[in-house]
């Protein structure tokens, strides 16, 4: 019998087929366990039919298996493991609770590698000729996390190109580079075998200055890429889709979400390899697209939650029960729990101190709701984890249980001690003590809060008229809202008017028509053309947006705003750009080829240059669709003139996911890559080739060879970088929502809020995210609009009532508050005793800073008060130390 | 709640109940999530606290202020070490310093007093982002710090001035201002934040509110010599003049 994990929904136990009843008709012990009666050994399978409106197909991936090729040692070689394994090994609930350790002695490996594109990237039988997106960055995760747990342990990685094309990787890639001991070595590796004493795993590789080596490592990671699921063709029969050749989801790259069947959509990996960010997009994505399907029967089968009433403990002498957390062993490993409890115990007010395996679990909750109740408890103390993730799920435990959600306090005991302090257990728990006593102290002080239920206007406001913009406002229109456009041209259509095909031969312009004609003829769907926004003000679910565009001045009220501004093509500096007419961007180039310009069919010669103007210290970040936008140029030349003479010069090849088909595509066809290293950029200048045509001639040194090799070339194309858009300031000012460190719109978290900003009501989608392919605008537009509609589609929001509030006898009307304050969320209103600072509540986003500025203590920021606070740093130091 | 909601007092209270050394953590300088910045208003008051604690004598590196991610557990780690290595390294807070547990109390009680004076007087300094890591050694300076305290005014009613109308006594944030309609106001030393509210609400005609500097606060007027008896309900006097004609 087993549970599948404390945190499971519903929690409920099943009986596997070992079950000795099951196959021999003995045993039946636990029925008889069983108080309540609930074990039926006689069940048999049902089927079970349930008529829907539309499916979404979330399988996910399966892990590449490196069994399939015996050279990779993997099951053979004891120190060999996958990634996935090392991910478990590094895992608090993994085999040895979170310790390293190798299968063949139990003992910490001292020198790890890494194989990256380990069954990618690769055109042999068992392996997968696509790029697995992920890899590159998971393994520059797992050295970061590695150094974590032992900073000596010098890691090696062995790799193709390093494809950091991700927002915030290419640091996260520096990061990871600059840790002590850390080697990146471009090179194919391959395992020769393991030291029969030691162990340790061989590992054969080449460099250009020392050639081919062996060397010993202690362990080795294979980066191991992903596939489709295991059962991708039973599933395409069953739903009667089609999937591609490598047995992912065949979609439509305009629409990601949707399969070869209407009303069956598909969301994450199951699209193709995706991280994580990306996966979430298409899960609203896909959500909003079921939505524009099953609008009219919205809500039908929801139920509203039923809270039982709020007591009043106002007036009610504090009386606090304390939940004290194993997390399975995450906490209790390290921290004495029992010892815990026993002096939790002894503190003031405390009626109650019980330790849980794992307090989120659904049975610990119904527990502390029971206790709430049975010992009228008025406070609770859940010593866990963070509150960033469970608090919201705790607060909801104790509305449940009938008490105001803010009388709760989370002491973090887990990140805070038991996982930093793994190895001083004792010193672990006097700190968890003193953890846990803060949190008590906190909890007399605190107050109940009351959250505040605002209208929500119905109406959507987008910002952008290109694809992202209007593919998320066509989506919201169709679920029955009112969307206002605004773009700031004369036309819609953004940098998509510049394309004119994808790299899988698409007609760009044909389907950004089509979709025009939809926006513009859309009933709900109001746009404007040449728009300023001269004013923003509100706030969720109720903006005001003033502006004026060709159709002049207007006021727009809306719930929500989706910012979908773009970004711009990078202006070259670089290689004679602007003072020689052969030197184009790429986004010249493919709008030359569409007018089968005769400068360029007619070309012999034809370098590209990959990275102009990122990479680099003006912009630290990789522009992401250069390398597959260069190949797709690349082939149509091809395919224009198969004896053209077409050089890329790359940095890395970044042409991650399916698009690597395209890369090896364009090799095949005698495509020339040839790769540079910032040291030591191309150069290009005008020349006289041998026949004594007039060149460019572009010389790059060969990192291999260690030489300088010219090309001449009749036209030079330069991959130029993506940069923000120039009004992105002004829009993130406007909205009050930040730029991330590349001037990119900032997320509200990269993984868990990634169309969201931290400013509630805001969206965000397409290129003002960061650069990204047309089928990942598309991703994100669909996405936003999921996020949105779930907004919109309620009459009332709630927010916060962890926010300020003003003191008015108190306040002196100094405006300090309103000075600091960047959400507008304060100003001073006259009174007969002089101007007074007054709290709007809804815009206030509780960070305190007024609150700190404020000389006379008349702002407070509820829930983190300064008696709270105080309360905690007095709990932690109860008496002053005497000095000697 | 943002590291920029980190008060003056709370460092205070901590060094006054005997803390060795106070560590804040903010989110990396230039990477708010939000659009708040605060790290740069805990950064400015760390530096404030620490001219502070150097113009009183205590070592300024008990205060220590780290920017991190909530990835970089490593870079937590490494900033703890290294601040629990100095605080060792000091020895118990007052040791090092020579200054004794009473002393300490009683320093920091009248600096926990000042903080509304210091949080009006440096107001500025304490919002301003600090691009340029060169300029946080100067942004306070100690010279500013012995201004700032030296420099502390009083405020103070003059009964000779005041028509007690009650008008400071209602502004006063603090509640510091005693004295009903005709008695004579005065101000509580002990309460008073030194705001100066009381100076602007006093209406300029009877200009009753002075600001010492420097000076000492002379003694308030004792409670029976302060009634005033108004005379056809124009003139007045104090209760003083009355009883000395």
């Amino acid at each position: 019998m087993h549970i599948y994990f404390a945190q499971a929904i519903p929690l409920i136990t099943y009986i596997d087929e070992s079950c000795l009843y099951l196959k021999e008709k003995k045993c039946r012990i636990c029925e008889g366990a069983c108080k309540n009666d609930a074990i039926d050994l006689h069940q048999t399978p049902e089927k079970i039919e349930l008529k829907v409106g539309a499916v979404i197909l979330s399988p996910g991936y399966d892990v590449f298996d490196p069994k399939v090729r015996d050279e990779y040692g993997y099951g053979r070689l004891q120190n060999v493991v996958t990634g996935m394994d090392y991910e478990r090994l590094m895992c608090a609930t993994g085999p040895y609770e979170g310790e390293i350790l190798r299968a063949s002695d139990r003992r910490h490996p001292h020198n790890v590698a890494w194989i990256q594109c380990v069954g990618s990237r690769r055109d042999t039988a068992g392996d997968n000729g696509y790029c697995s997106s992920v890899c590159c960055t998971y393994a520059q995760k797992q050295v970061i996390l590695t150094k974590d747990h032992n900073s000596e342990t010098p890691c090696t990685i062995f790799h193709n190109d390093v494809r950091a094309y991700g927002k915030g990787f290419e640091t996260f890639y520096q990061r990871t580079q600059q840790l002590p001991n850390v080697r990146f070595i471009r090179s194919y590796a391959s395992i020769v075998g393991e030291d029969p004493e030691t162990k340790n795993v061989i590992v054969r590789y080449a460099t250009a200055d020392e050639g081919v080596k062996e060397e010993q490592f202690e362990m080795v990671v294979l980066s191991v890429g992903l596939n489709p699921p295991k059962d991708y063709q039973g599933l395409a029969k069953k739903f009667g889709i089609e999937v591609n050749g490598h047995g992912f989801c065949q979609i439509d790259s305009a629409n990601p979400m949707a399969t070869t069947r209407p009303g069956i959509f598909v969301s994450g990996a199951f699209q193709g390899p995706l991280d994580i960010p990306e996966s979430v997009f298409t899960a609203s994505a896909a959500g909003a697209q079921c939505g524009e399907l099953l609008n009219s029967r919205r809500g039908r089968l929801t139920t509203e939650r039923v809270y039982p009433p709020e007591t009043d403990n106002t007036a009610a002498e504090p009386r606090i029960g304390v939940f004290v957390c194993h997390c399975g062993a995450n906490i209790s490993r390290v921290v004495d729990v029992p010892d815990t409890v026993a002096y939790v115990q002894t503190l003031p007010n405390v009626v109650h101190v019980q330790n849980q395996l794992f307090s989120c679990a659904t049975n610990s909750m119904k527990a502390i709701v029971d206790t709430v109740k049975e010992k009228s408890l008025n406070r609770v103390v859940i010593a866990a984890c963070s509150p960033r993730t469970l608090e919201a799920l705790f607060r909801d435990t104790l509305q449940e249980a009938g008490i105001n959600k803010y009388y709760l306090d989370m002491a973090n005991i887990r990140e805070h001690c038991s996982w930093c302090h793994a190895r001083e257990k004792e010193a672990a728990t006097a700190k968890a003590k003193d953890i846990v006593r803060m949190s008590v102290a906190r909890s007399i002080k605190l107050e109940p809060l009351q959250e505040f239920d605002l209208p929500v206007n119905r109406a959507a406001l987008v910002v952008g008229g290109g694809l992202a913009g209007m593919t998320c406002a066509l989506s919201i229109a169709d679920q029955g809202h009112d969307v206002y456009l605004l773009e700031k041209e004369a036309e819609l259509g953004g940098n998509a008017r510049r394309l004119h095909s994808t790299i899988d031969g698409k007609n760009v312009q044909a389907d950004l028509t089509r979709l025009i004609r939809r926006i513009y003829r859309h009933p709900a769907i109001h746009v404007y053309n040449e728009a300023v926004i001269t004013e923003a003000t509100g706030y969720i679910g109720n903006f005001v947006t003033r502006i004026t565009s060709e159709r002049g001045p207007a006021v727009i009220e809306h719930g929500a705003a989706v910012i979908a501004i773009g970004a711009e093509e990078y202006k070259p500096t670089e290689y004679l750009y602007g003072q020689d007419d052969r030197v184009l961007t790429h986004l010249e180039l493919g709008e030359r080829l569409a007018k089968s310009d005769a400068a360029v069919t007619g070309a012999q010669g034809v370098v590209m240059i990959q990275c102009v103007g990122c990479r680099n210290q003006d912009r630290n970040y990789c522009s992401r669709v250069c390398c597959s936008h260069s190949v797709k140029n690349a082939l149509q030349l091809k395919a224009i003139n198969p004896e053209m003479d077409v050089v890329i010069a790359f940095r890395d090849m970044r042409t991650y996911g399916f698009n690597e088909n395209y890369y090896r595509e364009a090799s095949h066809q005698g495509v020339r890559f040839i790769r540079w290293t910032p040291e030591d950029p191309p150069t290009v200048e005008a020349a006289e080739a041998d026949d004594g045509r007039a060149v460019l001639q572009v010389a790059v040194t060969d990192s291999i060879l260690g030489s300088k090799i010219a090309f001449d070339a009749d036209l030079v194309v330069l991959a130029a970088a993506i940069v923000p858009s120039r009004g992105a300031q002004e829009i993130a000012s406007l909205f009050k929502v930040p730029l991330g460190p590349d001037g990119f719109f900032q997320e509200g978290h990269v993984k868990l809020r990634p169309v969201e900003f931290a400013t509630d009501g805001v969206f965000l989608c397409g290129m003002a995210h960061y650069p990204k392919h047309m089928p990942e605008a598309v991703n994100q537009a669909y996405g936003a609009a999921g996020r949105a509609l779930t907004l919109l589609s309620n009459d009332i929001v709630t927010v916060s009532g962890a926010v300020c509030e003003v003191n008015e006898k108190q306040c002196m009307g100094c405006g300090a508050c309103v000075e600091v304050c960047t959400y507008d969320a304060i100003e001073l209103r006259k009174t007969r005793q002089g101007e007074k600072a007054v709290v709007n509540p809804v815009i206030c986003k509780g960070d305190g800073l007024c609150n700190a500025v404020c000389p006379t203590g008349a702002i407070v920021l509820k829930h983190f008060t300064d008696l709270e606070i105080e309360s905690q740093i007095d709990a932690l130091l109860p008496e002053p130390i005497e000095v000697q | 709640m943002c590291s920029g909601r980190v008060d003056l007092a709370h460092i205070l209270r901590a060094f006054a109940k005997g803390a060795d050394g106070v560590f804040i953590g903010g989110c990396r300088l230039g990477e708010c999530n939000y659009i708040t910045h605060g790290n740069y208003h805990a950064l400015n008051l760390a530096l404030l606290s620490k001219k502070i604690f150097e113009h009183i004598g205590l070592n300024p590196r008990r205060l220590h202020i780290a920017f991190m991610s909530g990835g970089e557990g490593n870079l937590f780690a490494s900033e703890v070490d290294g601040f629990c290595k100095t605080i060792k390294e000091l020895g118990p807070i007052g040791q090092s310093e020579e200054i004794s547990p009473a002393r300490l109390e009683e320093v920091m009680s009248d600096i926990t007093r000042l903080v509304p004076y210091i949080k009006i007087e440096k107001h500025e300094k304490l919002t301003v982002c600090l691009e340029d890591e060169t300029t946080y050694e100067d942004h306070f300076s100690l010279d500013e710090i012995k201004r700032l305290f030296e420099e502390v005014a009083s405020y103070y009613i003059d009964p000779a001035k005041c028509q007690a109308c009650m008008i400071c006594a209602r502004s006063c944030p603090v509640e510091a201002i005693d004295g009903g309609k005709g008695v004579v106001h005065v101000i509580d030393q002990d309460k008073c934040i030194k705001c100066g509210t009381c100076l602007n609400a006093c209406p300029s005609r009877f200009g009753a509110v002075t600001k010492i500097v420097g000076g000492p606060v002379p003694a308030p007027l004792p409670l029976d010599q302060r009634t005033i008896v108004r005379k056809g309900g124009k003139e007045k006097t104090t209760s003083t003049e009355k009883v000395l004609p």
